[in-house]
């Protein structure tokens, strides 16, 4: 491998020169012969396999569950329903006090998206674990369901979460994230041009290769190993504890290798659940996601809706942004009411603007929960942020780099959060980049600097 | 359900195995055999990373009746290094960082020795045409397809 330039590693007066240097994976030799093992590398005697009966609706009331003749399907070992799950409303993000508890790991007299687990059915075989589970009966009311999050924040839209009682996630600062910084409305009254846009982006699922999925077994001293391909060992540790109110010294972990994530991974779904089921059935446990349920009923990144509004000057000054960030967050929290408050922290992006307002709010709607993936909450924030920076600049008849060098942040600047910038390399990051591109900019911002005497 | 015999050579030695008919050979080689370097990504034939060699044709594993497999010969990532020995395909791998998860690396091992075997001195749009079937998820390919052309360059060296 050929890195351009040895970052740091020339800085640097001690022994750890690693950084900047090409280095070889440690996991890699597995990787090529084939020996890594991941989860559902491990096979166990007697294993039983779980296949999940989803929701086909919505949103809808069960009225009622039949599984008697899943049963008596050959083969078929267990079948749990809500009753079994001994803390059965949980959320993820109760480890760090953002609650309230909001989802099932099986549906109680209700279901809010489309996919939702509802029945496990347990059986010596894939096969037949899948033909039980077709013959459960769930008898549904079906609800009317809202899809779009304006639709969703307005008055008289259905319900999606009686645990938050309304169809946003309750901040402590109220129905939103809020940023009040300098005067907008002065700004944008000063102004030469004001430009207001709304860009919208869809979920998007992360696709990994190896599908979610984990494998338990019993020891022979009341402690489960679970094999996991989480990204988040720990939360999900702790969680699968308050979900199965059994202490966490009962509970052995292995993991870390994982078949792709990019943040897929990091929900509590597949583990508390099989656990449950190796516990009760006092068997090995294999629950994998068909690629399907990996595609349908996995978390993706959520879908967002983002609206700016801008003041700018003819000389290239952005004086006013407000921004309206919403965040669709489906029927539960997962890690959505963190994304959205990130976004909060994000805008107004990299650049120092003297008055800025921004709400950012977390919607639920009838839709798959979404949940975390690279950079979650600032990433399609980046993707408005960036087309609004062009559009902008067009607008005023403004190269857009030498644009970018105008309203870059640089140390010292105030930061609409009431942070001083510190360590800033933006400026010097566009100059790599106009050299790179062969995108000149005029002699003046090659010249900028990110750092300021007396900063 | 009635139990079928199936027996085959696995990288070099003879395998046999009673399998429920309709079991695909993926799940012999991974849950009966345990071999377990052919991997399961989509059980429907898109991913690739369930690749095997047979009698010297690519095949997927998850598309392949174990019972069809009787008498053959067949291939699979953790047979190729030689006596501890890296083959130049998973040489070239580690050192153009051509795997990251992992999980496709196996197939993609697979898919590019039969190129290999076949074409030792690949064009680029060979590789690319060679590996057409087999995603991954994570490196990118640019890393792989180099990582294919290396181990090409390697195999011409030693020959000559
Ligand atoms: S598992 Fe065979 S192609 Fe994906
Ligand atoms: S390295 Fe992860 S799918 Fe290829």
């Amino acid at each position: 491998m050929e890195l351009r330039k040895n970052y740091f590693a020339d800085v640097r007066k001690d022994g750890l020169h690693e950084i900047g240097q090409p280095r070889p994976r440690l996991d890699s030799p597995g990787h090529v012969t084939g020996k890594t093992a991941y989860f559902a590398d491990r096979n166990f005697p007697g294993m039983l396999h779980l296949k999940m009966v989803r929701s086909p609706h919505h949103h809808a009331r069960i009225r009622s569950i039949d599984t008697s003749e899943a049963e008596k399907h050959p083969g078929v070992a267990r079948v749990l329903t809500a009753k079994d799950v001994p803390h059965n409303v949980y959320t993820i993000l109760i480890l760090i006090q953002i609650g309230p508890e909001d989802e099932t790991v099986l549906a109680d007299g209700k279901v809010r998206w489309k996919g939702e687990a509802v029945v496990a059915v347990l059986a010596e075989t894939e096969r037949a674990a899948q033909e039980a589970a077709a013959k459960v009966k769930v008898d549904y009311e079906v609800l009317p369901a809202v899809f779009d999050m304006e639709e969703a924040l307005k008055p008289g839209a259905p319900l999606v979460n009686e645990h938050h009682g309304q169809n946003y996630y309750l901040y402590d600062s109220g129905e939103c994230r809020k940023v009040r910084f300098g005067d907008v409305e002065a700004g944008f009254a000063m102004a030469d041009h004001i430009l207001e846009q709304s860009y919208q982006s869809s979920p998007i699922e992360h696709a990994p290769t190896e599908t979610t999925g984990c494998v338990v077994a019993p020891e022979g001293n009341d402690r489960f190993t679970c094999y996991t391909n989480t990204q988040a060992m720990f939360f999900t540790l702790d969680n699968t504890s308050i979900i199965l109110q059994m202490p966490g010294s009962k509970l052995h972990f292995v993991g870390g290798t994982v078949g792709g994530g990019f943040g897929g991974k990091v929900d509590v779904i597949v583990e508390p659940i099989a656990i449950l089921a190796a516990k009760l059935t006092g068997r090995p446990v294999s629950f994998i996601y068909s690629r399907e349920e990996e595609m349908q009923v996995s978390s993706p990144r959520a879908a967002e809706k983002v609206v700016i509004k801008d003041g700018v000057m003819k000389d290239g000054r952005i004086v006013a942004r407000k921004v309206t960030g919403y965040t669709d967050a489906g029927a539960y929290s997962r890690h959505s009411p963190y994304g959205a408050q990130k976004g909060a922290a994000h805008y107004p992006g990299p650049y120092t603007i003297p008055n800025v307002w921004i709400d950012t709010y977390c919607v639920y709607t009838n839709r798959t929960p979404s949940s975390a993936m690279r950079g979650f909450g600032v990433t399609i924030g980046d993707f408005a942020l960036e087309v609004q920076m062009d559009k902008l600049a067009r607008l005023i008849g403004m190269d857009p780099l030498e644009f970018r060098f105008i309203n870059a942040y640089r140390d010292g600047d105030m930061k609409a959060h009431r942070q001083p910038t510190e360590g800033a390399a933006l400026i010097e990051c566009m100059q790599e980049a106009s050299r790179a591109a062969n995108w000149p900019v005029a002699e003046k911002y090659m010249a900028m600097s990110s750092y300021r005497k007396g900063a | 359900m009635a139990k079928v015999p199936v027996q085959f050579t696995l990288n070099g030695s003879e395998k046999a195995e009673f399998v429920e008919s309709g079991t695909t050979l993926l799940h012999a080689l991974r849950d009966k055999i345990g071999d377990t370097s052919p991997k399961g990504g989509c059980h429907q034939g898109t991913c690739g990373a369930c690749s095997v060699i047979i009698d010297g044709e690519l095949r997927l594993s998850c598309l392949t009746l174990a019972e069809t497999c009787n008498g053959t010969d067949i291939k699979t990532t953790a047979g190729l290094a030689e006596g501890g020995v890296l083959h130049p395909l998973q040489r070239a791998f580690l050192d153009a960082f051509a795997t990251q998860c992992g999980f496709c690396t196996p197939g993609m091992i697979m898919a590019a020795k039969v190129l290999l075997d076949r074409t030792p001195n690949p064009s680029r749009e060979e590789v690319i045409e060679a590996l057409s079937g087999n995603i991954c998820r994570c490196t990118g390919y640019e890393p792989i397809i180099q990582a294919v052309l290396t181990a090409a360059r390697a195999n011409s060296q030693n020959a000559a």
